[in-house]
């Protein structure tokens, strides 16, 4: 085998291997999508942040309209502060609202945004006030529990 | 009596353990050495590029057959485990990210030190054997730049590109099981898989394993090659501990590699 052949042959591999590469980044973990440069940032304090993890998605309408991109601890008020990139494209007002929903039952947990009705937008850097925390089954389940048992010291002093 | 016996067993243990550190430290100064005389591997490109032939595109066919295997074997086992939760959907998320996090860089890693590293080694053996290494000594050119450094680059360069094609063909395998086969949405199989696999996550660090596992398996062969004793018995041994060896290493260095790449969920 001459000399160019060789070079066809691994001219031909190289090509391939980026291909496959591309195809990984492009096609399996869409990266082309979801563009991180035209974003801005906004924070959100909650009480209990539930499963929420960084890079789960926030959503406004079932649509994903950003990232959560870090999660820290305030030690002076004891909460959890969650910052959020939100794509420049999504304006919203400044008295929108952030829940902490899960995805199904069993599912990931994600932020979901509920869009008030002032006039002025959030700005990069701002702060969400409306929160609410994620739904712990624990304290659901011994707050029905809890219910339950009052129902039933009724029912007998009837 | 038995003193003596005991002795020479702890004597022999000893030696055992002082020549490994020995070669060790032979096989690191082996590699630092290589890497600085490594100019002629890339000013006289045509060199590494016919290893880059020899390592890798010889080496494509087992790779993509291996692949596409892995990939509907993954797909098949995961839709009997996952169609029990009613999560049959997330097939592709399952197929994807055991293929770009784990069984691409390791499976093909594996195969690679099989087919090419195993070949690298009883190559320079035999080249030693046969003294073809003194001959280019007397001749003033140096062995390690003219024949091992073209052959080390050539692996490194073709691993991880080895390993993209492996992951994206056991993906491909993994759709034909799921979509055509077993009725999967072609369309949640897809957006799911979009959904959960990371970038700079999931496939860089699939990458970055890659590369380290290319760089581990060609010094053990090239190292392997070099030491061997130049006898027929020699470059045997040192062919099938170049498989031992470089698969024990990819499976120690996955383990070290994921605990620092996939720990802490809040990452």
């Amino acid at each position: 085998m001459n000399r160019s052949t060789i070079d066809l042959w691994v001219g031909l591999f190289v090509v391939a291997g980026l291909a496959g590469l591309l195809f990984l980044s492009l096609k399996v973990a869409n990266l082309a999508s979801f563009s991180t440069s035209n974003t801005y940032m906004v924070q959100a304090n909650f009480l209990n942040i539930g499963g929420l993890k960084i890079r789960a998605p926030v959503k406004s309408a079932g649509v994903v309209v950003g990232r959560v991109t870090d999660i820290r601890f305030d030690t002076e008020t004891y909460k959890a502060i969650v910052s959020i990139n939100l794509e420049s494209i999504y304006q919203f007002p400044r008295d929108t609202s952030a829940k902490i929903l899960t995805s199904g039952i069993l599912g990931e947990q994600y932020i979901g945004l509920e869009a008030g009705g002032d006039g002025v937008m959030l700005k990069q850097g701002d702060r969400i006030r409306l929160t609410q925390d994620a739904v712990v089954l624990e304290n659901l389940i011994s707050q029905f529990l809890f219910n339950k048992a009052a129902e039933g010291k009724g029912d007998e002093k009837k | 009596m038995a003193l003596t016996a005991l002795r020479a067993r702890l004597e022999r243990l000893g030696g055992l353990v002082t020549s490994m550190v020995w070669r060790l430290g032979y096989a690191s100064r082996f590699l630092g050495y290589l890497v600085a005389h490594s100019g002629t591997a890339f000013r006289r490109f045509r060199l590494t590029v016919a290893e880059i032939y020899f390592a890798g595109v010889l080496s494509l066919i087992i790779i993509l057959v291996s692949g596409l295997f892995v990939g509907m074997v993954l797909s098949l086992q995961g839709y009997e485990t996952l169609q029990r939760f009613g999560a049959s959907e997330s097939l592709g998320v399952l197929v994807a990210l055991s293929l770009v996090r784990e069984l691409g860089p390791v499976v093909a890693g594996l195969l690679f030190a099989s087919r090419a590293g195993s070949a690298i080694t009883a190559e320079i053996g035999l080249m030693k054997a046969t003294e073809q290494i003194s001959a280019m000594e007397m001749m003033a050119v140096d062995p390690i730049a003219r024949v091992v450094a073209p052959r080390f680059w050539g692996g490194v360069i073709s691993m991880p590109l080895l390993a993209a094609l492996f992951s994206a063909m056991g993906i491909f395998g993994g759709y034909l099981i799921a979509v055509p086969l077993i009725g999967v949405d072609s369309g949640a199989f897809w957006s799911q898989m979009q959904a959960a696999v990371d970038f700079s996550n999931d496939i860089l660090n699939g990458v970055i394993k890659s590369v380290v596992f290319g760089v581990a398996v060609t010094w053990i062969a090239v190292f392997e090659g070099y030491d061997a004793p130049p006898t027929a018995e020699g470059v045997s041994h040192a062919t099938t501990r170049t498989v031992v060896i470089s698969s024990l290493a990819i499976l120690a260095l996955d383990f070290v590699l994921t605990a620092l790449m996939f720990t802490g969920g809040n990452r």
